[in-house]
C-alpha cells in the first residue's frame, strides 16, 4: 500500500485544500477507494483534525495540556488571541480568515505553551507573541514569512543513559541479527527481559514469539508512534534523532516473526516529522537496509510505510491503532484475540512502541547481558522520561529502572514539588509521601510522562483538566466510558464552582470505580485514575471547595426559578430556593 | 415468634401522572399480604398530609416546581430509604418534553395564545408554586437510594422490590426491569 492512497492521507489533503471535507468529497473519496460512504463519513466524524464546516485560512489549535497548554504560563492565551482577532472560540470568523480552538496535548511540554497553526507546532507562546501573531494573521502573511524561530522544536536532553549514550551505525543491528540467526536473535530479546515502553510493560520477546508462532497469510510489524499521553514527548525526540535505529528494530522484528511489511503510525500532531522520516526510509532503501535483498541477502525483504493519524488519543491503544491503519474510526477491538494473532487485516501483528523497537536494535547489537546489567530484575534496562511542569529543566531524561521519584525531582530542579503525575493523566498521581517510590513496572510504571506540580498549584484544577481530557477523548463506543467520563467531569465542575457537597465526593468515588471496572478498553480503565488518587491522597483539595450542605442540587436551583420570578413578578422569600439540604 | 415491627411506607407523586401509583395498586390481592409487613404513612392512598419518620419513601414524577423541591426534600429528610419510581422520576419523562422550550414559550402557548381565552395572561396567583425552568429528575435534587425503572414499573417490580426490603435483603433490580425493549 502506498502512503498517498491511505484514506487518512486523502482526507488530510482535502482538509488542507478546502479547509473542510464536504459531503460531496466524502462520496468521491468513497468511490475512489471503493469504500462504503458510511465508513468515510464515520472517519471524517471521528478524527478531530477533519472538519465538516470550513476552518479559517489560519487554523489555530492551542494545546490544553497542563504542561504545554494555553494556561501553562499563567495567562489564558487562547482567550487572549481570540479577543485580539475578534473570533469566537470554536467558530470560524465570518471572513474565514481565522479559526481558533483547543486540542489535547501536542507533545511540546518542554517548550511551554504551544499550539498548532495549520498543523505546524508553534512553541514558547506568550502574550507578546500572541500580539504579533494577531498582526501577522490580519496582514495575511504566509506562515513561511513568520519568524522561523517560532517553529523551532528543540530536543532538550538532560540525561543520557544506556540507550542515548550508545552509538550505532545504520545496519549494525541487522548484521548482528544475521550472525545470530532468527532464533538466536529472538533468544537474545527474550533474555534481555525487554518490556513494552508504551506503558503496559508486556514482554517484547514473548510478543514476538507469539506472533511468530501464529498462523496467517502475512505477518506485520507496527510501530506505535501515536505518542498521545499528555506530558509525553520522548518519542518526538527519538523519531527526530534515532529514526534509523527505529527502522532497524522494525526490520529485526520483521525478520524474527516473518513479516514483509511494516507501518509507522505517526500521530497527526507530529506530521512535521514526516519529511524527516520519509528521508530516513529512502536513505535506508538506498543503503540496502530496507526493500528487497536486505544486506544482499536474497529472500530478506521488508519495507515500511508511514500512516499519519488525525487527532485521536485513543489510536494509541493498539487495537484502535490497527483499526485506524485499516482506514476506519479508531474504536478499540474486543481483546482477545490480541493483535499478535489477529491484528492488521486480521493477520498476526506485532505492535511496539518507538522506544521498545529502538531498545531491541541495541539489544540485537550488544546482547542481552549489556541490557540486563541496568535496571531492576523485573524491569531491565532504562526508561526515557519526558519531564515537564514545575521544574528548572524540562526535557528528556534517561534513567535506569529503579530510580526514585525523589532523585528525579532533585536532578531536574524541582525543589518545591507538591505532587507528581507519572504516566500521564492515565497514570498515577503521587503525593510527597510517595516520592521514595521507584520508576519500574513493579512499582510506579510509566510510558514516559512525568509531570511535576509545585506547592502553588491547585490539584483539583489539574484533576479537572485530566477529566476534561478523557471526556473529550472517549471514543464513545461503550456507555460506561462515554457517559461515565462526562459524569466525572460534571461532578468536578460542580465542586470547582463551589456548589459541591460531601455527597459529591462519594459520588465521584462511585462513578470512578464504575468507569474503571466496566469500560471496554484501557482508556476507560484508566480515565478515573487521577480522581481516585486525588480523593485518596489530596482529599483536602476537594473538601476545601465544598459547601456546608450534605447534599446540593446538581443544577443551580435558585437560578432555575429566575424565569418564573420574572414571568409572575414574584420575588419574595417563597420565590427562592436553597441550593442544598443537610 | 416475635412480631417484626411493620415498615412505614410513604409515597408521593410530583410531576407525574399517578400511573406509577396505579401500577402499585395492580399488586391486587398481594397488597393484603404486604400490609402484614407494611403500614402506609403520607400517601395519596391514605390522604395523610403530614409526613412522619418512615422507612421507605417512593417518589413518582420529576421535579417541575418549587413545591416539588420542598416535598422531595421533606421526603428525603424523613425517609431512611428514598426510591425514584418510574421514568419521570428517573429521567423527567413526558413532563420533561417541555425542556425543549423556554418556560415563557410554554406558558404563553397555554395561557396567552390559545384561542378564545378570557383574560389571557400568564397565571401569577401567589398560591401557585413557581415553575422551574426545566423538569429535572429527582436525583439531581436529593440523594436517591434506589431507582425502579419502567413507565410504569410493573406490579411485579414493586412486589419484588418491597419483598426484598421486608426480608432485609439488598434489593436487586433485575435485567428484566433494565432491558430496553
Amino acid at each position: 500500500m502506498s502512503e498517498h492512497l491511505h484514506l487518512l492521507h486523502i482526507l488530510h489533503e482535502l482538509q488542507q485544500k478546502h479547509r473542510y471535507i464536504s459531503e460531496a468529497s466524502i462520496c468521491e473519496v468513497a468511490a475512489q477507494l471503493s469504500l462504503p460512504v458510511s465508513q468515510v463519513r464515520a472517519v471524517v466524524a471521528f478524527y478531530a483534525f477533519f472538519y465538516s464546516t470550513p476552518c479559517g485560512h489560519y487554523h489555530i489549535l492551542f494545546s490544553n495540556c497542563t504542561s504545554c497548554g494555553y494556561r501553562a504560563g499563567g495567562t489564558d492565551l487562547l482567550r487572549l488571541l481570540s479577543q485580539k482577532l475578534s473570533v469566537n472560540i470554536g467558530q470560524t470568523r465570518k471572513d474565514e480568515q481565522v479559526s481558533i480552538d483547543e486540542t489535547s496535548c501536542i507533545g511540546m511540554c518542554d517548550h511551554g505553551p504551544s499550539l498548532l497553526i495549520n498543523g505546524v507546532p508553534l512553541v514558547h507562546v506568550d502574550a507578546e507573541k500572541i500580539e504579533q501573531m494577531a498582526a501577522l494573521i490580519e496582514a495575511d502573511k504566509p506562515l513561511n514569512e513568520w519568524p522561523s524561530a517560532w517553529f523551532h522544536v528543540k530536543d532538550h536532553i538532560y540525561k543520557r543513559g544506556l540507550l542515548l549514550d550508545s552509538s550505532l551505525s545504520a545496519g549494525d543491528g541487522l548484521r548482528a541479527m544475521l550472525t545470530r540467526g532468527r532464533e538466536g536473535t529472538l533468544t537474545e530479546i527474550i533474555q534481555s527481559k525487554l518490556r513494552g515502553r508504551g506503558g503496559a510493560g508486556f514482554s517484547t520477546g514473548l510478543k514476538w514469539r507469539l506472533c511468530q508462532q501464529a498462523a496467517g497469510e502475512a505477518h506485520y510489524v507496527v510501530c506505535n508512534a501515536d505518542e498521545g499521553e499528555p506530558g509525553t514527548f520522548k518519542d518526538r525526540m527519538l523519531l527526530q534523532q534515532h529514526a534509523d535505529a527505529l527502522c532497524e528494530g522494525m526490520t529485526i522484528c520483521a525478520y524474527v516473526i516473518g513479516a514483509y511489511q511494516g507501518f509507522i503510525y505517526l500521530r497527526g500532531e507530529y506530521r512535521y516529522l514526516l519529511p524527516h522520516l520519509q528521508a530516513t526510509l529512502m536513505h535506508r532503501r538506498k543503503l540496502g537496509l530496507l526493500g528487497t535483498a536486505i544486506l544482499g541477502q536474497t529472500g530478506l525483504e521488508f519495507d515500511i510505510d508511514i500512516v499519519v493519524g488525525a487527532g485521536a488519543y485513543i489510536c494509541g491503544e493498539e487495537s484502535a491503532l490497527i483499526e485506524s491503519l485499516e482506514e476506519k474510526p479508531g474504536i478499540p477491538r474486543s481483546r482477545p484475540p490480541f493483535p499478535v494473532t489477529h491484528g492488521y487485516l486480521g493477520q498476526p501483528t506485532v505492535v511496539n512502541n518507538v522506544e521498545t523497537l529502538i531498545a531491541a536494535t541495541h539489544i540485537a547489537y550488544k546482547g542481552s547481558a549489556w541490557f540486563t546489567a541496568v535496571g531492576t530484575p523485573a524491569s531491565t534496562g532504562s526508561k526515557l522520561l519526558s519531564i515537564s511542569g514545575d521544574c528548572a529543566a524540562a526535557g528528556i531524561y534517561e534513567y535506569p529502572f529503579g530510580v526514585t521519584i525523589q532523585q528525579i525531582l532533585e536532578e531536574c530542579g524541582a525543589d518545591n514539588a507538591q505532587a507528581v503525575q507519572v504516566g500521564g493523566p492515565a497514570g498515577t498521581l503521587l503525593d510527597q509521601t510517595a516520592f521514595h517510590r521507584q520508576i519500574a513496572f513493579e512499582d510506579v510504571g510509566t510510558g514516559g510522562s512525568f509531570m511535576i506540580f509545585n506547592q502553588e498549584r491547585d490539584i483539583l484544577t489539574i484533576i479537572h483538566q485530566f477529566a476534561t481530557f478523557f471526556a473529550h477523548e472517549s471514543c464513545g463506543f461503550c456507555t460506561p466510558c462515554r457517559v461515565g467520563t462526562i459524569l466525572l467531569k460534571q461532578g468536578l465542575d460542580k465542586i470547582m464552582i463551589g456548589q459541591g457537597a460531601r455527597n459529591d465526593m462519594a459520588e465521584l468515588q462511585r462513578v470512578s470505580e464504575l468507569v474503571r471496572r466496566y469500560s471496554h478498553c484501557g482508556l476507560g480503565h484508566t480515565a478515573a485514575n487521577s480522581i481516585l488518587d486525588g480523593l485518596q491522597h489530596f482529599p483536602q483539595a476537594f473538601e476545601q471547595q465544598l459547601t456546608q450542605y450534605d447534599y446540593t442540587a446538581r443544577f443551580e436551583l435558585n437560578a432555575a426559578l429566575q424565569e418564573a420570578r420574572q414571568l409572575t413578578r414574584h420575588d419574595g422569600k417563597e420565590a427562592h430556593l436553597e441550593q442544598g439540604q443537610d | 415468634m416475635t412480631h417484626k415491627p411493620k415498615l412505614k411506607l410513604a409515597t408521593t407523586s410530583l410531576a407525574g401522572c399517578f400511573g406509577c401509583h396505579m401500577s402499585f395498586l395492580d399488586m391486587d390481592e398481594r397488597l393484603i399480604e404486604l400490609l402484614e409487613h407494611i403500614e402506609f404513612d403520607r400517601s395519596p392512598f391514605t390522604d395523610i398530609k403530614q409526613l412522619d419518620h418512615c422507612d421507605i419513601g417512593l417518589i413518582e414524577g420529576g421535579v417541575c416546581n418549587a413545591e416539588n423541591v420542598h416535598v422531595l426534600r421533606t421526603y428525603r429528610a424523613n425517609c431512611r430509604i428514598l426510591v425514584a419510581v418510574g421514568a419521570c422520576a428517573i429521567n423527567g419523562g413526558v413532563p420533561a418534553l417541555r425542556n425543549h422550550f423556554s418556560l415563557k414559550e410554554c406558558l404563553e402557548e397555554a395561557y396567552v395564545k390559545t384561542p378564545d381565552m378570557i383574560n389571557p395572561h400568564i397565571p401569577d396567583d401567589p398560591e401557585l408554586p413557581l415553575l422551574l425552568n426545566k423538569v429535572y429528575p429527582v436525583h439531581e435534587v436529593v440523594k436517591i437510594d434506589y431507582f425502579l425503572p419502567g413507565c410504569p414499573p410493573s406490579a411485579d417490580t414493586f412486589y419484588r422490590f418491597l419483598s426484598e426490603l421486608i426480608e432485609g435483603k439488598e434489593p436487586q433490580i433485575g435485567k428484566v426491569e433494565l432491558r430496553y425493549d
